[in-house]
């Protein structure tokens, strides 16, 4: 690996503005998961008695699910694209961190398909019945919630990079891993529903994304070498 | 001096034999700690107060749960090895585990099931007992459909290894946090086993069945693993000597 | 047993049906992989020869 004059925030910089602009080049590739989770979140009251009283009860669980399935289907855009015409084995040889490029294209990765969900989030929980003095909580919980699934996520789409058709392969291997997001969003938004505190669930909602934020650049960089073998 | 012991054992000829020799002394400790275990817990342990004889499905329930959850430590940790210091015997030893480890948490599951049957009314509740072997049952399996879908078994065995090390890290938070959120909506209607409180007649029995299962595994896994070597060194020179001896 | 006879029972069973399987299992793959080998010891010497 040659000793690059570039420093990394400056490689790590252009590596994100050229993700941005390809995949805004394709918008609706990015809007995919989120119009994904609008469709789950409505087939619940669908599926039930639809008086908004009741939908509060089931809110965070149509909620999260939703989030955990949308993420799941979006993790085929981060790495697929760019391990198929090479992109990827050059940013592996190029004398920049490995795993901070991998954790940049993540981060773009989640900005484009992560925070909509964020946004979108809060007014799907109103059309199942949230009060609106809860939109900031489950805010605050799917931004946590969604940043740790696109850490984790990555990972799988990373060890699943070389198989084709991996969708219930990569569910399986990331969905009980991200138990723990989905035990302790869910129980944030449900307070947040009912009007009380949010503070335990979130704090924990948070140190999970820092741990797989610490675990995330390492395990990130190993599947992605192994799958590019 | 321990390095010469780590990397002897890690030598895929002597590993072989000596895994040959060494099976019989796990295996027959493992027959006769759970034969007295069993003697015990089945025929000298009276009824529980409050559990009657259904408290005897514990001496295969808890050895079930047990060898679930420290299979999946050992898994996780040669797979570790084997990434580490490129072990083809620790990732060996990885593969072995993981059959083992996916039907005794099955097996775990069944007896929890059928354990909760007389307590609960139900066969199924979600407590965190069950709802963690759940889970990690899910873990187990994504384990080895990843392995088996990588065709290549150096990468395969490299794939799962991080694989297992992400879910070892991550085993404690999901335990925990499946009690979190299990304490939040159950009634205490948990399955108590209440270890501290048993009287001796009751734990030695138990104690004895988690030794035997235990050394049960060590026979398995030193089986298993000598042909998972063989598939790993396709070309050794090693291989016919060591075909002949058996 | 009280009446539990038929939660116990069958847990024994379960546990011995799995406790012997993978036994089964273990000695069988052991056997798989020591016939694979002697098969490609063989091949190997048959193209090494010719």
């Amino acid at each position: 690996m040659s000793e690059s004059r570039v420093g990394f925030i400056a490689a790590a910089a252009s590596l994100m503005g050229r993700d941005l602009r390809l995949a805004l080049r394709r918008a609706g590739d990015s809007l995919l998961p989120v119009g994904f989770f609008i469709v789950v979140t409505t087939l619940y009251p669908l599926a039930l008695d639809p008086s908004l009283s009741s939908l509060r009860d089931i809110a965070p669980a149509a909620l999260w699910v939703g989030a955990l399935l949308s993420s799941l289907l979006a993790l085929d855009l981060l790495f697929r694209d760019d391990a198929q015409d090479g992109a990827l084995e050059q940013l592996a040889l190029c004398g920049q961190s490995f795993a901070g490029l991998l954790l940049a294209k993540t981060a773009v990765h989640w900005l484009l398909t992560g925070l909509p969900l964020v946004l979108v989030g809060p007014l799907i929980a109103i059309t199942l019945g949230a009060p609106y003095a809860a939109m900031a909580g489950i805010l605050a919980a799917l931004l946590l919630g969604t940043v740790a699934l696109s850490l984790i996520g990555a990972v799988g789409a990373g060890l699943t990079l070389s198989l084709r058709r991996n969708g219930p392969l990569l569910a399986l291997l990331v969905l009980p891993l991200a138990i723990p997001v989905l035990i302790f969003g869910a129980r944030a938004t449900a307070l947040a529903v009912q009007g009380e505190a949010i503070a335990a669930p979130l704090y924990l909602l948070a140190a999970i994304a820092v741990l797989f934020a610490t675990l995330s650049p390492w395990a990130l960089a190993a599947a992605v070498r192994i799958g590019l073998e | 001096m321990a390095w010469v012991w780590f990397h002897r054992f890690g030598s895929p000829p002597h590993f072989y034999r000596l895994a040959r020799r060494l099976a019989p002394w796990f295996g027959w400790p493992a027959a006769i700690l759970c034969l007295a275990g069993l003697i015990g817990g089945l025929g000298l342990a009276p009824p529980d107060y409050q559990q009657g004889d259904g408290f005897r499905i514990i001496y295969v329930h808890a050895p079930s749960a047990w060898l679930s959850l420290m299979v999946y430590v050992v898994m996780a940790t040669s797979a570790a090895v084997g990434l580490i210091w490129r072990m083809n015997v620790a990732h060996a030893v990885a593969a072995s585990c993981a059959p083992i480890g996916a039907s005794f948490t099955a097996l775990a599951l069944a007896t929890g099931m059928l354990y909760g049957r007389p307590m609960w009314g139900t066969y199924w509740e979600w407590d965190p007992r069950l709802t963690s072997e759940l889970l990690l049952l899910f873990l187990y399996l994504g384990y080895m459909a990843l392995r088996s879908a990588i065709d290549d078994v150096a990468r395969a065995d490299r794939a799962s290894a991080v694989l297992a090390i992400v879910g070892v890290v991550d085993v404690p938070i999901i335990h925990y946090s499946v009690i979190w959120w299990n304490s939040l909506h159950q009634a205490p209607t948990v399955m108590k086993f209440g270890r501290p409180s048993m009287p001796a007649s009751m734990l030695v029995p138990l104690l004895l069945m988690l030794a035997g299962f235990t050394c049960y595994f060590g026979a398995l896994l030193l089986t298993r693993a000598r042909g998972e070597i063989l598939r790993r060194e396709r070309n050794a020179h090693w291989i016919s000597a060591a075909l002949e001896e058996g | 047993m009280g009446g539990y006879a038929r939660y116990v029972w069958p847990s024994y069973g379960l546990t011995a049906v799995v406790v012997g399987l993978n036994i089964f299992w273990a000695r069988r793959s052991l056997r798989q992989a020591q016939r694979e080998a002697r098969r490609r010891l063989a091949a190997n010497k048959v193209a090494g020869a010719s």
